[in-house]
């Protein structure tokens, strides 16, 4: 039996400290739903995720009664749509969307994965047509994300489907202009891509997974920074000590629910991730613990670093925690979704440059960042591949969530309401990157993926 | 299944008597009480075995959360399982 004071530790950190468990998301193969016939192969899928989740929600919500400690999402990822809706000989797949939404509704989830592609080193047909869906897919459902997988260590960058991209998300921000761009929000290009990633947009369920498994997103930001709020003497290693036993804590509440969901389901556990998620509510900010370590505005000099430790910390402290420590686990920094880092933004502190510097030492990238609506597609595409370098060179996960907010510029702000947040309209880089896109091709894998 | 319910709040008289008289009548047994006052603030945990309790265990965390709103304080149910994952290697 835990003792007192930490009886009192755990009830202060869910009441106060916004720890909660940010989502559990079960993992739902498609693989066996493939027809030739379109029509055939929704109702299969349709019919496959209503039945895996049928009880997902209601689990959920007994698992959060019994233990005490929120879980804020339900969610389902699903096997790329690419894999799926390129056996039949449609090419438009906004039906396949449109399915997976109907079933998201049918269940009661508030998202659901996997209008995906994986296209590092080319495109089959199925990516082509998903690629080209993808604007009215996410115009035309409210719960449906999107990815699109364009490089890794092991295979290089894609830059013909880096050019695509940034066109496509140019295309989504224009279908949805009178929400600002808000179909943008649900759409992630990646390098080095996860398929065990529970955190939306960028969920979907692998090749390799089982056929269902339920994985757990855990967060916390806010424990974290009331924890170092009380040692403002304390040296960074004695920091970085402090920060690995409150993940630890945080990490073991996200095991035991996964678990037990998993166990009640009968269902694979399949992995935890232990990411500090960040929400636009007060005291559930990332931002605000690099300000607390000692930077006095995030993106200030100094960010990078203190950043490098937190998101190392995490880890190692979440690692001791569980054996099933996957996904992304790290700590994520999108601006509209962190009150600190918005604040950040309006003051001009942080910048898009500082950002990326800072993707280079934590998990994800450019994440719920507003730019301003006429900037060039092609613009959008270098960026993508300025984060893809970073990602295939450091072999770690980079994404790019970028909004071009139609009719907003620099000073004006975007919103989108609800954990998505508002945005300021950050500045880009006005040099011209369109000669460098239109050369097309790929970038090969660095040296370093050789390593068998 | 055993749970920890845990008051904290300013002290006030009958919150013993109120939080065991829904337990009784919810058949939960008591199997430990304690309290104290930390930095001028009344908490006191119970240890309260529930396996044989007579209504779902959500409506037991809803009487109870009732309970807290109607006195002003915060009183939580949970299963025992978490307390002992977060501090226990």
């Amino acid at each position: 039996m835990a003792v007192y004071k930490d009886i009192i530790e755990t009830v202060r950190m869910i009441e106060r400290e916004n720890l909660d468990i940010r989502t559990i998301t079960m993992g739902i193969s498609l693989m066996d739903c493939i027809d030739s016939d379109g029509k055939r192969a929704r109702k299969k899928i349709y019919d496959k995720i209503t039945r895996a989740a049928e009880h997902l929600v209601a689990q959920g919500e007994r698992i959060e009664t019994e233990l005490g400690i929120p879980i804020v999402n339900k969610r389902i990822s699903v096997t790329p749509i690419s894999l799926i809706a390129g056996a039949t000989a449609e090419t438009d797949y906004v039906p396949f969307a449109k399915t997976l939404d109907d079933a998201a509704k049918a269940v009661g989830v508030n998202f659901i994965g996997g209008f995906s592609a994986l296209v590092p080193k080319g495109f089959t047909r199925g990516d082509l047509n998903l690629i080209n869906s993808i604007p009215e897919a996410l115009a035309k459902t409210e719960r449906v994300c999107s990815s699109v997988n364009v490089g890794s260590t092991k295979a290089g960058i894609n830059m013909d489907a880096v050019s695509m991209m940034g066109e496509i998300i140019k295309r989504c921000a224009y279908l949805t202009r009178d929400q600002d761009g808000i179909g943008a929000t649900k759409l992630v290009v990646f390098c080095n891509a996860v398929d065990d990633n529970p955190f939306m947009a960028g969920a979907y369920h692998g090749i390799g997974q089982p056929d269902t498994v339920l994985h757990v997103g855990v967060s916390g930001p806010g424990v974290v920074k009331v924890a170092i709020e009380k040692h403002r003497d304390a040296s960074l290693d004695q920091l970085a000590e402090i920060i690995k036993k409150t993940a630890f804590k945080i990490t073991r509440a996200g095991h035991l629910v996964g678990t037990t969901v998993a166990e009640r389901l009968h269902v694979p556990f399949g992995i935890l991730d232990l990411s500090l998620a960040p929400t636009p509510a007060i005291g559930d900010s990332v931002a605000r613990i690099l300000e607390e370590m000692g930077v006095e505005h995030c993106g200030g000099p100094g960010t990078t670093a203190a950043l490098a430790m937190l998101n190392d910390a995490v880890k190692k402290g979440g690692i001791m925690a569980s054996s099933s420590v996957g996904g992304l686990s790290g700590a994520f920094i999108p601006v509209s979704e962190d009150e600190g880092m918005i604040e950040a933004a309006r003051a001009g502190h942080i910048s898009l440059e500082k950002l990326e510097a800072m993707t280079c030492v934590c998990s994800v990238g450019l994440d719920m960042i507003a730019i301003p609506g006429d900037t060039p597609a092609t613009t959008l595409s270098a960026m993508i591949a300025d984060e893809a370098a970073i990602g295939m060179i450091n072999a770690k996960t980079t994404a790019v969530r970028l909004i071009p907010v139609y009719g907003k510029t620099i000073g004006e702000e975007a919103e989108f309401g609800g954990l998505f947040g508002t945005a300021p309209i950050m500045a880009v880089n006005s040099s011209d990157a369109s000669a460098f896109i239109a050369r097309g091709g790929r970038i090969p894998a660095p040296v370093h993926s050789f390593k068998n | 299944m055993r749970a920890v319910l845990t008051v904290i709040g300013q002290d006030k008289t009958g919150i013993i008597y109120n939080v065991s008289k829904i337990l009784s009548e919810s058949n939960a047994n008591i199997e430990d009480i304690s309290q104290t006052i930390m930095q001028g603030i009344f908490t006191m945990i119970m240890l309260v075995d529930v396996s044989d309790i007579n209504c779902d265990f959500s409506e037991l965390t809803e009487a109870m959360d009732n309970l807290g709103k109607s006195i002003g304080m915060s009183i939580r149910i949970q299963h025992e399982d978490i307390f002992n994952a977060m501090h226990s290697i």
